[in-house]
């Protein structure tokens, strides 16, 4: 399905770290108009990268496109521009502003596919805690503003790192199908996650990043299929 | 004492408040929202006082001048982030010595210019002459026109904080840089305008208080010193903080002055020691994780 398609985001050889260690050591893979699940154990990159894509983290060597142009090294409001939504690990919400503050700040026009209210039709929970600060909401609740502020820059991918992490197995569900619903209007998802169950429920194609690289691609029904690959790359010895 | 006098010390308490709250409001923007520690702080303030003076006195309007003046300062105060500033934002010391040596700078080219004499602002002629108030008798009407402009600019300051969207971008800037930057926002502007906004204040502060009472060389480090006691009284980053630090200590040292003139300043800073002592954060504070 996707070979005769450009691809949306290209990361060609990315190199980076802190300080002086590097963390990705040539991470190489396209993003297509699809969900593209990235999975790994703890402490291989996968946040870091994340970080990187989101302008968040320099880049030593190496190159990301978006759209067929070059964004390596932008600031994170431009990398925004370029149409790329990040909604980072531990939701990162502002602990100062309301949930309507979250989502009015962004400036998202009325006629804009994804505005304050198309954000709480998506997500009618918000709607009912609209007044509420940052800090008062539960861990679902801030999930789902941590995504609805990211639509709001109305991207063409999103980014999203560990999305289930620390939730209930309800919300979980609730979410997978808003990432379904996402999907099917042509956004592009780049998912990262620890939960590999959640990313072969939605994605296809899936990336596995061992030691800073992507170590293998597969598809999630072989994945799922395979435990052996699944002992080899994923489980925690 | 009469209750007419005290009620003459009360407003001179509030009159010296508001002009603390106009140097202090610019203060708890740069310093105890975006957490920039500026000892140039005095400078703009004592800096627009001379400004003023000398708007004022060459076109005779004052109006001119306090706006001249907080335009200048404002933008001084935005070449300093700009340039010396904003690429150690998050380094304390670094930020604190930088800001002290524009301090010290600005001390001495402003003893060379308007060496060490004091210098009154022309107030309008139609500010002259005085009010009767119910129980304290005749009051300075300038000083109820400042103390009413501090009222308005401290709510329209609320205001901006609190409610508009910009207001809401700030305090997710101050809440995590980073992903304020990651909706799309460029958060270097939102800080360069933050720091113009605190230090027009200040240089505003400059003419009011100039305008009431005397521009001095060395009233730069007293009014940093003063504007600091009263953002930390109030509570960091907080405007209506900002406000009900500035009545607490100008109420402090105006009673101090009339009934223990000698131990007047140790009552200031014996109201900031009870504070920290009883709630750190200060009055209106929050507590920062």
């Amino acid at each position: 399905m996707t070979e005769n398609q450009t691809p949306l985001l290209q990361v060609k050889d990315l190199v980076a770290g802190y300080g002086g260690s590097r963390v990705l050591q040539g991470v190489s893979f396209d993003v297509y108009r699809e969900p593209l699940g990235m999975i790994g154990r703890n402490g291989m990159g996968k946040s870091t990268l994340a970080a990187v894509l989101a302008g968040m983290l320099p880049t030593e060597s190496g190159q990301i496109l978006m759209d067929g142009k070059e964004i390596t090294g932008y600031a994170p409001n431009r990398v925004v521009k370029s149409g790329i939504a990040y909604v980072p690990q531990g939701r990162r919400i502002f602990p100062s502003l309301t949930v309507h503050e979250h989502l009015t700040m962004v400036g998202a026009k009325s006629s804009d596919r994804w505005n304050p209210n198309t954000v709480y039709d998506l997500f009618p929970r918000l709607a009912e805690r609209k007044k509420n600060g940052g800090g008062e909401l539960s861990g679902g609740e801030q999930q789902m503003l941590a995504i609805g502020r990211a639509l709001l820059t109305n991207p063409k991918l999103l980014l999203m790192d560990e999305p289930s992490e620390g939730l209930a197995p309800a919300i979980i569900e609730h979410l997978a199908d808003v990432f379904r619903q996402l999907v099917s209007e042509g956004l592009a998802v780049l998912l990262i996650e620890q939960n590999i169950h959640f990313a072969l429920e939605l994605c296809d194609r899936i990336l596995i990043m061992v030691n800073g690289y992507i170590a293998t691609e597969v598809t999630s029904e072989e994945l799922s299929k395979n435990t052996e690959l699944q002992e080899r790359f994923l489980s925690v010895v | 004492m009469t209750s007419e006098q005290l009620f003459q010390i009360f407003l001179n308490g509030i009159t010296l408040a508001s002009v603390y709250f106009l140097v202090a409001s610019g203060l708890t923007l740069i310093f105890g929202l975006m957490r920039v520690i500026t000892m140039a702080h005095g400078t703009s303030y004592l800096l627009g006082g001379y400004f003023g003076f000398s708007v004022a006195s060459a076109t005779g309007n004052w109006y001119l001048a306090a706006l001249v003046a907080a335009a200048i300062v404002g933008i001084l105060g935005l070449i300093i982030h700009q340039v010396l500033i904003h690429k150690f934002q998050n380094d304390d010391l670094r930020v604190a010595l930088i800001t002290l040596g524009v301090a010290f700078i600005g001390t001495d080219l402003m003893a060379a210019t308007y060496g060490g004499d004091a210098y009154q602002v022309p107030a309008p002629s139609n500010w002259l002459g005085t009010v009767v108030l119910p129980f304290a008798g005749s009051y300075s009407l300038q000083r109820l026109i400042i103390i009413l402009i501090s009222i308005i600019i401290g709510v329209a300051l609320w205001l901006l904080i609190s409610k508009t969207r910009y207001g809401a971008i700030v305090r997710a800037g101050v809440d995590d840089s980073q992903m304020t930057a990651a909706t799309g926002v460029n958060t270097r502007v939102i800080f360069a305008s933050i720091f113009l906004l605190g230090s027009a204040l200040a240089g505003f502060a400059g003419v009011a208080n100039g305008t009431l009472f005397t521009l001095l060389p060395g009233q730069d480090g007293t009014f940093l010193l003063y504007s600091l006691v009263v953002v930390i009284v109030g509570g960091m980053g907080s405007i209506p903080g900002a406000a009900l630090g500035a009545l607490l200590v100008g109420l402090v040292s105006q009673f101090g002055l009339y009934f223990a003139p000698t131990y007047a300043t140790v009552f200031t800073f014996a109201l900031m020691v009870i504070v920290l002592a009883v709630r750190p954060q200060g009055i209106m504070g929050k507590v920062r994780l």
